[in-house]
């Protein structure tokens, strides 16, 4: 951020009161920090040491900076995490001294309260410990880090959404959002998702995190690997279910544009191992995150609004 | 332009700013394929989006791929073939990053347009070459002048069907620019194109070569997003209160907030509203680094030399420039909910950051978007109506005139009950300043278009 009018970028507008694209889009997450540790009571930031979590934890410490972030972390964790991204959330919650929750997906499938599914994809089961850490916690306010152009469906996300009682998004029912004043009024048993990285591209959140210097886990800068084929994407061998008989490991050079599940994140072939080379890669993709990395939005058309519809992100 | 030249602009983050924009248009006036066609020649459009657009057109029996489908997301209106909610699509040259507010022209026009026009800097009115200047476009340009969009842009589209000829376009420019003159609209560029066959989106026509002006995507890319903060009053509604009270930071208290307008310094003299306290700017943290100036739109926390009673809501203003605060407010309205809003009705009003109750007064009037034409006294205002309201507020705000400051003088009225938001609230007369000279010679009476 610049420290006076004066001091302007090259290639910057005119104005000695322009901001750049980042720091427009900093300003706006910080507020939207802000105006829900204002007005809810038990807000929590959903963390799952992906990039966009990152960065919005990232924007919390500097919106309460020299205090500390006034909410905790929830975790989701499917059971079928990376090890390094689970090395990362921890080390993160401690340099913090934050608080975090775990949801597990496993606890649930061994009480028998949710069942495996037949392709071992476990990302549509987060849903209900989901929706049961913010019933059992009483969290009124749920930051989590999607962003609009992720997806068709979230491009139809407010930055402030109403969730029912069962969790539920009802496209048709959302809230007209104007200006920058965000309502978060709510009854008794719903509570509101908040995206404050709403309006950031995969690319706002790769420049963002080269100008913040934010460290990420490794698995996102290129790094040998073994890795095997499936559904068209490189996933990581593990003990939730790959490979198959007919299913060969290789080792490969790849990188995550995306971290999540393992059973439905795939790798892409890279070698980019610096954050300049990343931006590079992915300035110059002619994929999206998702279309690369995601096998769980390639179920159905509708995939992403269908789970969204029923508490998912 | 070369991939490479897009990549070093894009990874060179510093050099690019934000234009925020609405579209609007009719049904048919093709505003998805518009979109669509930004989207895709600006090559926003990756293999597996495009990909997927093109099955689903094959699907339906379409041979090229239907941009519109882009842009629709949702199950319903795929099915249905229409474009129900404001949706933001996201875009970016090596210029300028775009965020394109994209607003349905169907049936709930009004406030889904209000919706997208209050945070747009520019707005695109969409209108058919064959049709020229009709009802919905006077809306549109009446709902900009409204909301105060600073640049509007007139895209009259199928000149393909039209032959490409310049009378029809220079009529309907000519047409539409005094129109939306007459109503304060600050800044008009017309430009003609066609979106099926992406004459003037983004690469230069060569059926027109009458027309020397920008594509729309050059316009976009060039039109000054940075007013001067420094002409503005400074306004900085209290966010959140940091007091960290750690053994590091004992004493240190700051106050949290988005600088709503103008510029702030260390040093200014400051009023705190509305309880009226004085005091000085002893310090500016820009989000972990001591400045001596801020200017909106930065997040920033803000310490004083004394130590005030302050709390989320409050106002701070330089002394010299400090509003007057009231609890009777006149503003222009947008009805959002569908249920309707009556005089007696008790209201939330939430103003920046302090949200206070209210009682709707008076609903003196009710504006006819078409002709622009006021009905007295309706009774209720219906969803997407727009009229005039009173309000008694329980507590003084400090608010300014939506004329001068869009952040400030904006409001919303919400549903104590459920919480619903009912209204988009702007304080102060309805359009800019050139309107007040331009009462039509059949609106003889009193105060013409201040409704």
């Amino acid at each position: 951020m610049t420290t006076a009018p004066v001091e302007t970028g090259p290639g910057r507008e005119d104005s000695p009161y322009a901001l750049s694209h980042l720091d427009a889009l900093e300003s706006e997450a910080v507020h939207i920090f802000r105006e829900v540790a204002g007005e809810f009571e038990r807000p929590v930031i959903l963390f799952s040491g992906g990039k966009d979590s990152i960065v919005m934890l990232h924007l919390a410490l500097k919106a309460f900076a020299p205090a500390p972030v006034p909410f905790s972390l929830l975790h989701v964790d499917t059971g079928h995490n990376f090890p390094e991204v689970l090395d990362y959330r921890d080390r993160t919650v401690e340099r913090h001294g934050l608080r975090l929750h775990v949801a597990s997906v496993q606890d649930f499938i061994d009480r028998g309260e949710l069942r495996e599914r037949p392709d071992g994809t476990r990302n549509p089961l987060q849903t209900v410990p989901l929706l049961d850490a913010i019933e059992k916690n009483r969290f009124d306010a749920v930051f989590g880090g999607g962003r609009r152009d992720e997806e068709k469906a979230r491009a139809k996300e407010r930055v402030f959404s109403l969730r029912d009682e069962f969790g539920g998004w009802d496209p048709r029912r959302q809230r007209p959002e104007l200006w920058q004043l965000y309502n978060g009024k709510h009854s008794p048993g719903e509570h509101v998702r908040v995206f404050p990285l709403s309006n950031w591209t995969e690319l706002d959140v790769w420049q963002y995190i080269a100008r913040e210097k934010i460290e990420l886990p490794a698995i996102y800068y290129a790094h040998e690997r073994e890795v095997f084929a499936r559904g068209g994407m490189w996933l990581a061998p593990g003990q939730w279910g790959g490979p198959k008989d007919d299913e060969r490991a290789e080792t490969r050079k790849v990188r995550y544009r995306t971290v999540g599940d393992m059973s439905c994140t795939g790798a892409v072939d890279s070698d980019a191992d610096t954050i300049e080379a990343v931006i590079a890669e992915i300035a110059a993709s002619r994929l999206t995150e998702r279309g690369a990395t995601r096998a769980d939005d390639k179920l159905s058309e509708a995939a992403m609004e269908d789970r969204k519809r029923e508490g998912y992100f | 332009m070369s991939t490479t030249n897009a990549v070093e602009g894009i990874v060179d983050a510093g050099a690019t700013s934000l234009l925020r924009f609405a579209t609007a248009g009719s049904v048919d006036d093709g505003k998805s394929t518009l979109v669509g066609r930004l989207l895709h020649d600006s090559k926003s459009v990756l293999a597996d989006q495009l990909e997927a657009v093109e099955h689903a057109s094959r699907n339906r029996g379409q041979e090229a791929p239907d941009l519109a489908l882009l842009t629709d997301g949702l199950r319903a209106e795929r099915e249905q073939g229409i474009t129900i909610d404001v949706a933001y699509r996201y875009f970016a040259t090596p210029r300028r990053r775009f965020i394109l507010a994209d607003t349905p022209g169907h049936v709930q026009y009004t406030r889904n347009m209000v919706t997208g026009a209050s945070t747009a800097e520019l707005a695109v009115v969409l209108v058919d070459a064959r049709n020229g200047v009709v009802e919905q476009t006077r809306r549109h340009a009446a709902v900009a002048a409204l909301l105060r969009v600073p640049h509007v842009v007139l895209a009259v589209n199928k000149m393909d069907l039209v032959d490409y000829a310049e009378p029809v376009f220079a009529a309907i420019a000519e047409e539409f620019t005094t129109y939306a003159a007459s109503l304060g609209v600050p800044e008009i560029t017309a430009i003609p194109i066609s979106a099926l066959a992406g004459d003037n989106v983004v690469t230069p026509s060569p059926n027109m070569d009458w027309y020397g002006g920008p594509t729309v995507l050059e316009h976009l890319e060039t039109v000054p997003v940075v007013a001067d903060p420094s002409d503005d009053p400074g306004r900085f509604p209290v966010q959140y209160v940091i007091r960290p009270q750690t053994a590091q930071h004992p004493d240190y208290r700051g106050y949290a907030g988005q600088i709503a307008s103008g510029v702030l310094r260390v040093g200014d003299a400051v009023t705190v509203l509305p309880s009226g306290r004085t005091s000085t700017i002893e310090a500016i943290d820009a989000l972990g680094q001591g400045v001596d100036v801020a200017w909106a739109p930065q997040s920033v926390t803000v310490r004083l030399a004394d130590d005030v009673d302050i709390s989320r809501g409050d106002l701070i203003a330089p002394t010299a420039s400090a509003p007057a605060t009231s609890q009777d407010i006149e503003a222009t309205i947008c009805h959002v909910a569908d249920r309707p809003l009556t005089v007696g009705q008790r209201v939330l009003l939430k103003h920046t950051t302090r949200t206070v109750k209210a009682i709707v007064k008076e609903i003196p009037s009710r504006l006819t978007l078409d002709d622009l034409s006021q009905h007295p006294e309706p009774g209720e205002l219906v969803a997407n109506d727009i009229g005039r309201i009173t309000l008694r507020t329980a507590e003084p705000l400090a608010l300014d005139a939506y004329a001068a400051s869009r952040r400030t003088g904006s409001f919303l009225l919400i549903d104590p009950a459920d919480g619903t938001t009912l209204t988009a609230g702007m304080a102060g007369t309805a359009f800019a300043e050139a309107a007040a000279d331009a009462t039509p010679a059949t609106e003889a009476d009193d105060d013409g278009w201040d409704f």
